[in-house]
């Protein structure tokens, strides 16, 4: 089943197409991988799926239903959640409560304060915050705070999650483990689109991948296909790159 | 089962409270009229104060409309006051308020913060104006007298609005929907992509801090007895509010009211002999805070407090 | 009936010119120093009786005055940006940290400047006459002083556009206006342009003070409801569009002319319900980015 897709998703700013008439799609249970050089329009089209901005023209629909025009409160409550390029905790707020509101407020069915109190424990064990739940937000590591992040977007119970950039600004060993980390999310079922531009990560991981540029898509395929393509690497990958092949 | 030692300490703070109450209901028992007077003043600010944090505080969203909720108490009291119930018409203020709040937060709290503020800032001399027309066009009056009320039973009012004002911010803040504010206040944009439906709790949260302004303009005005537009809707109630919230601190819950306690105090020192002199005092207060001291008094103290314990605990 | 539109069309220009000039000097510090100053009323108003006692007291020409309260006005505005606005820019965590609490300092700036003068002036009344010798266009009768208020306003109108646009500094003020951090790298005295730009807008409040003292009456407390109107129209001109206050000052003129024809004491009223049409419909005003 096509959990996400969108038709024609365009959006202009002024007289730039930041995302221009991109069809795409992803399959429940998939890990989608969205590349592209920098200002391809990635975070953008992520905005256009969250709610935060409203395509035009151009259509997105969420396990069927349109989800076009919706706020974004309103996404996240139906099974979509995401993280953000800029980190955006609440920074004042301890780690705890950061997950616990999101627990008490993501999820359509009602949720009592005991319920919500223990999801959001065992999210934060998930993730491997528990030690530091009474920390404050902005006291946190740059690799704990997209921690911190990704517990509060699953503590939505969402069965889309969108990652925008998770491993930016990590040491190798930290992206190790949030490679680990994704893959064990999308063990517990949840489909995940992600934005990355570490390449291993994306190309170990995602089962297909989507290229982005200059707000169009140009190409979409399985990790080998990507990787071989020409038009991936002479856009993307660098002239030097293909040069060397 | 489990046991909650009962300490000194844990009993200090409550006790206090509990204290200060019983102190403040029995006033009238003990206090000479004019401290009953000045009291109610108090009062006043602090109400008007803390039902201002309980919304601008959170989100940072700076509301300059207090003094129109307060000055749309004062003209229910005006209208209604001798056809009904003193506590009626009390609530009808209160209630006022709360629909002109969340007229205007539909309106405007859609928008970015600095609209927002801007709205309300102008929306007290509009108000004004358009009553002053009103009253001289349509209905013929110029001013309208309020019934008279004696002091006490202003004073218990004010009591009971300020009991109420505080149950509620402080009800709000421990709740989810405070939670839910405070996630706002931190941003925005990720509170509404976990579920948070922003626009309505900023307006819920608006509204709700406007019904306390109206019910205590309402009470007010028996005390003033004779009001026109430019005494109900004088944007001074709509500055003092903020400064005092600042001034007080906004980080702690005891802020606002050590802020508006001791401003109404000084109000009641200066504003006879040197009405001018106050306000000057005023601005120059706001301005420094906002300079040097950002989380105000209660982060002054808070700051003092810390640097005690730590020297406690460093001395084994 | 022509002589009817007439007149209200001059009496909103004449009333537009005094907007518009109010309004660039709200705009300059908004738009570029990022303050929405709550005391830009009350330097109009230190401009008005500042006129106000020269006149009566050393019979001084109004219209000399405006060599004295222009500049004044202006250091005024920059020591304060510089001591002020200044520290809390770089203290402030965020942009929209620093646009709220240089608003709320503002807020001190306006009960510090008000109560000085109410401390100098008093509270009184204030007015004196000059050059109000009825003047005759197309049949309608004109105080000589309010068609000299139109003539400043578009001429100090004319004199800014023209310093933005062609002068090195003025080009600097714009750059600063769009981008502080680029402008900074690229060799512009931030601090200064933003100061200057503070105290130019000061100095256009202060000659409008001036002016309005030449028509109308003035006192101590007049300060608030311009710079509510002020505000109204820079949002109509677009938050950040200084020929924007410009045209959006005549526009409100205008309406406000024709409103109190046909019901005396609407003005404002209908200021505010544009206001608010605008913040519905196009928040960014007629010419914002």
């Amino acid at each position: 089943m096509r959990i996400l897709e969108g038709e024609g998703v365009t959006k202009y700013f002024g007289g730039l197409a930041a995302v221009s008439y991109v069809d795409f799609y992803v399959h429940q249970g998939e890990i989608v991988g969205l590349i592209g050089p920098n200002g391809a329009g990635k975070t953008t089209l992520f905005n256009l799926i969250s709610g935060a901005l409203v395509p035009r023209p151009g259509v997105i629909r969420f396990k069927g239903r349109k989800i076009t025009g919706l706020k974004p409160h309103q996404i996240c409550r139906m099974g979509v959640a995401r993280t953000f390029q800029s980190v955006k905790v609440f920074a004042n707020m301890p780690v705890f409560e950061n997950v616990l509101v999101a627990a008490l407020f993501g999820n359509s069915a009602r949720v009592s304060s005991a319920e919500a109190a223990k999801e959001a424990a065992e999210l934060l064990e998930f993730v491997g915050l528990s030690a530091m739940r009474a920390t404050l937000a902005r006291d946190l590591t740059l690799a704990n705070q997209k921690r911190l992040e990704v517990a509060r977007a699953l503590a939505t119970k969402p069965e889309l999650l969108l990652l925008d950039e998770l491993m930016a600004g990590l040491n190798p060993t930290e992206i190790a483990q949030a490679m680990e980390l994704v893959t064990r999310i999308h063990g517990q079922g949840i489909t995940i689109f992600m934005i990355e531009h570490v390449m291993r990560a994306i190309m170990n991981i995602c089962n297909r991948i989507i290229v982005l540029h200059h707000g169009e898509k140009i190409a979409e395929g399985t990790p080998e296909e990507i990787a071989t393509s020409r038009k991936v690497v002479e856009v993307y990958l660098g002239e030097s790159a293909h040069a060397r092949s | 089962m489990k046991h909650i030692k009962v300490t000194p300490q844990r009993l200090l703070l409550p006790g206090l409270v509990g204290c200060l109450l019983v102190l403040l209901a029995t006033l009238s028992l003990y206090a000479s009229p004019y401290t009953i007077v000045l009291i109610t003043s108090i009062l006043m600010y602090v109400v008007l104060t803390v039902s201002w944090v309980i919304f601008s505080g959170p989100t940072g969203y700076i509301s300059l409309a207090p003094a129109a909720f307060f000055g749309v108490g004062i003209y229910t009291s005006a209208i209604l006051g001798r056809t009904l119930p003193l506590l009626v018409v009390i609530a009808v203020g209160g209630f006022a308020s709360f629909c002109l709040a969340l007229l205007i937060g539909a309106l405007t709290l859609r928008l970015r913060g600095i609209y927002f503020a801007i709205f309300t800032f102008g929306l007290v001399e509009l108000i004004k104006h358009f009553l002053l027309w009103w009253e001289i066009n349509m209905t013929g009056t110029r001013g309208r007298f309020v019934i008279v009320v004696n002091n006490t039973t202003i004073y218990h009012v004010m009591l009971g609005i300020f009991v109420a004002l505080v149950l509620t911010a402080y009800g709000i803040r421990r709740s989810k929907f405070g939670l839910a504010l405070q996630s706002i206040g931190e941003n925005e944009e990720a509170a509404a992509h976990i579920g948070v439906n922003v626009t309505l709790v900023k307006v819920i949260t608006f509204a709700i801090s406007a019904i306390f302004t109206g019910a205590a303009g309402g009470i007010m005005a028996t005390r003033w007895t004779y009001i026109d537009p430019y005494i109900a809707f004088n944007p001074l109630f709509s500055f003092m509010p903020v400064l005092m919230a600042i001034f007080g601190g906004m980080g702690q819950f005891y802020g606002p009211f050590l802020g508006a306690v001791i401003f109404a105090y000084l109000e009641e020192l200066l504003i006879t002999r040197f009405p001018y002199y106050y306000m000057l005092l005023f601005g120059i207060v706001l301005v420094v805070v906002i300079l040097f001291l950002p989380d105000g008094l209660a982060g002054l103290i808070q700051k003092w407090r810390k640097g005690g314990q730590a020297r406690q605990h460093a001395n084994p | 009936m022509i002589v009817t539109i007439l007149d209200i069309v001059i009496a909103g220009l004449l009333l537009g010119g005094l907007y518009a000039l109010i309004a660039m000097g709200l705009s300059l510090q908004y738009g570029v120093a990022r303050v929405l100053n709550i005391s830009h009323g009350e330097f109009i108003m230190l401009g008005a009786l500042t006129t106000w006692s020269l006149y009566t007291v050393f019979g001084m020409n109004p219209l000399i005055a405006i060599g004295i309260c222009g500049p004044l006005a202006f250091i005024l505005g920059f020591i304060i940006h510089r001591l002020l606005f200044r520290r809390l820019r770089t203290l402030a965590a965020s942009p929209a940290v620093f646009e709220g609490n240089s608003m709320l300092a503002s807020f001190g700036l306006m009960f510090i400047i008000q109560n000085v003068a109410l401390i100098a002036w008093g509270p009184e009344i204030r007015g004196y006459s000059y050059l109000a010798i009825p003047v005759s266009l197309g049949g309608a009768l004109f105080g000589a002083n309010r068609l000299i208020t139109l003539g400043f306003a578009i001429i100090i109108g004319l004199a800014f556009y023209i310093f933005l646009a062609r002068t090195r500094t003025g080009k600097a003020i714009r750059a600063a206006a769009q981008d502080p951090v680029t402008a900074g790298l690229m060799g512009v005295n931030i601090n200064q342009v933003l100061a200057l730009c503070f105290g130019l807008g000061a100095a256009m409040a202060g000659i409008a003070g001036m002016l309005i003292s030449l028509c109308y009456p003035v006192h101590a407390v007049m300060g608030l409801e311009y710079t509510v109107i002020a505000v109204i129209v820079v949002v109509l001109g677009g938050l950040g569009s200084i020929p924007g206050s410009f045209i959006g000052g005549f526009m409100l003129g205008l309406i406000g002319s024709i409103v109190t024809a046909w019901q005396p004491g609407l003005a404002l009223v209908a200021y505010y319900f544009i206001f608010i049409l605008l913040l519905l419909v196009r928040p960014t005003g007629i010419m914002g980015r």
